[in-house]
């Protein structure tokens, strides 16, 4: 690890250590009442012991099995769909009205609507999933495209390559970091839709059902942090392996830039 | 054959080439000087079939080029940017053999043995991004070598190289041309260079409006000699004659004396 990333982390533990400090000291000096904030190490104990507990366990398996099935819907379509907008203007325009309608609605407001056409049901946590996550990832596939080095495309061209090689072997091959970049930011919005829609819809089995049950319990709180803690921990697990990921595979990208929606 | 008859260019009003007639027989090694902005990679685009034709024609072998012609080569002016960074070196010189369903194992051979002779067999599995600038404008010329092409359009292709391995590729691309007999067109502002390698050389007039200022057949021996060939009497007054020609302003280039009016070598 480089000198800068060295710092960076520590840099990272100390702010994590501060914000646990002052949580640990309001609930311990009784500025608010524990129940309302449990002192950080009780919270994080809890969090340890539901390691150990295989009802917690499943419920975050089917989790992150929702999860991972709605973003791997959201990359099949959105790619491809990336990749035909991107490259074919006219499709483009023609579908530039409804793109911009549909993107700025907050894919949490579809929760209830979704939730009556489909139940609620894993096939909602789902297509909702999917739905976010389509979104990062379509925008970040057309901008890679535009981002394709033209004078790459003219070598192959002028070596005859067709049209469909040189969106292959150029054009998709250029995009594939902007791609993974928005890969990325969809897994963390993934993840925030499946905790959101198990919250909301309420049974079944999951990190966000958990948490829905621990707020009715009295003295639930401790519960509803650890289970908060555990989405967090996920979201920083996943977007390291990402990351980690991207410097591996495309160590030519010089910053990876990504485009947020 | 290849013929430019008539051939104007321009990006939308600003005019780079006007009224370019010239016609280059199989196995020729053209070479193109002219002063920076003239339109040399402009030309070099078009004859590629990458610039459609605004005024004029292009042909080869009687017939018009409306696309990228058949077996040929490029190498850019800007030689790292048509690298592919995900590709290894030798994978950026084999890519171009696919075209000619060859199967990945002699893909990489013929690469290899191509990277061996512009000296860069140590780098073939390095990155183009880890390269200099030199070592990739030698990877952008090898590329183009591997394919055997019977076209090959250079633009400025040793510029960053140092005096020693210009020397040596010079020689490499006379020898590459003896043996295989490719058209070149090749681009440069070197006009040593260009009298060295050329079997003729045309000077570009200052654009806008760019044409044919200076049409000069080389008549040294076709076997060179980096120290030899330029100490010879044509060499150096075919030197000093195509160093008059690009200095010249863009009128009397093209209007002056007599003996500057174009001639057609044909
Ligand atoms: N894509 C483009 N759009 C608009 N104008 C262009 C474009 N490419 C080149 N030009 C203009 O056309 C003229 C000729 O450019 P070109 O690149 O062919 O010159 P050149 O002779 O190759 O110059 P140099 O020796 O510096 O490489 C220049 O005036 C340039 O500004
Ligand atoms: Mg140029």
């Amino acid at each position: 690890m480089s000198r800068r990333g060295r710092r960076d982390v520590g840099l990272g533990v100390l702010g994590v250590l501060l914000a646990f400090g002052a949580c640990e000291a309001v609930s311990r000096a009784g500025i608010v009442r524990r129940t309302y904030l449990p002192p950080a190490s009780e919270v994080l104990a809890r969090a340890v012991e539901l390691a150990g507990d295989s009802a917690f366990l499943d419920g975050i398996g089917a989790t992150v099995r929702a999860w991972a099935l709605g973003l791997t819907l959201a990359c099949v379509i959105a790619v491809p769909l990336g990749l035909l907008l991107g490259s074919v203007p006219v499709v483009e325009a023609a579908m530039r009205a409804i793109v911009e309608f549909l993107r700025p609605l907050p894919s949490v407001a579809l929760i209830p609507l979704v939730s009556l056409l489909l139940g609620s049901g894993t096939r909602t946590e789902v297509t909702l999933i999917a739905y976010a996550s389509v979104w990062p990832i379509l925008f970040n596939t057309m901008y890679g495209l535009r981002e394709s080095e033209p004078l790459a495309k003219d070598t192959l061209r002028a070596f005859g390559f067709g049209r469909a090689a040189v969106l292959w072997r150029v054009e998709l091959a250029g995009a594939a970091p902007f791609i993974a970049a928005g890969v990325r930011i969809s897994a963390a919005v993934a993840l925030v839709l499946a905790v959101a829609t198990e919250l909301l819809s309420g049974f079944g089995e999951g990190l966000g059902i958990f948490i829905a049950q621990a707020q009715l319990a009295t003295d639930g709180t401790r519960d509803v942090l650890a289970g908060v803690v555990w989405a967090g921990a996920l979201g920083l697990v996943v977007n390291g392996v990402l990351v980690w990921g991207e410097r591996r595979l495309f160590p030519w990208a010089p910053e990876r830039r990504a485009v947020r929606t | 054959m290849l013929r430019l008859d008539s051939l104007s260019q321009s990006y939308g009003e600003h005019r780079v080439l006007r009224d370019v007639s010239l016609s280059v027989p199989d196995g020729q090694l053209l070479c193109v000087v002219g002063p920076s902005g003239c339109g040399k990679s402009t030309l070099l685009r078009t004859i590629a079939g990458l610039l459609p034709v605004r005024e004029g024609a292009v042909t080869i072998d009687g017939t018009l080029v409306t696309g990228v012609p058949d077996r040929l080569a490029v190498v850019f002016q800007d030689y790292g940017r048509s690298l592919l960074p995900w590709l290894s070196v030798r994978d950026n010189v084999a890519l171009p053999l696919r075209r000619q369903g060859l199967r990945r194992a002699e893909r990489r051979a013929e690469a290899e043995h191509m990277l061996e002779r512009v000296g860069l067999e140590a780098s073939a599995r390095r990155s183009p991004w880890q390269l200099s600038g030199g070592m990739q404008q030698r990877v952008a010329i090898a590329r183009a070598l591997v394919v055997r092409p019977s076209l090959l359009l250079m633009d400025e292709p040793f510029g960053s190289l140092d005096a020693r391995t210009r020397e040596d590729l010079e020689d490499l691309l006379l020898e590459v041309h003896r043996t295989d007999g490719a058209t070149i067109v090749f681009v440069t502002h070197d006009i040593d260079e260009s009298v060295y390698l050329g079997d003729r050389v045309v000077v570009l007039s200052a654009g806008p409006d760019s044409r044919v200022a200076r049409d000069l057949p080389v008549g040294l021996p076709a076997q060179r000699d980096q120290i030899a060939t330029r100490g010879l009497p044509e060499f150096v007054a075919l030197r000093a004659e195509v160093g008059r020609a690009v200095r010249a302003p863009a009128r009397a280039a093209v209007l002056g004396p007599a003996d500057a009016e174009p001639e057609q070598a044909r």
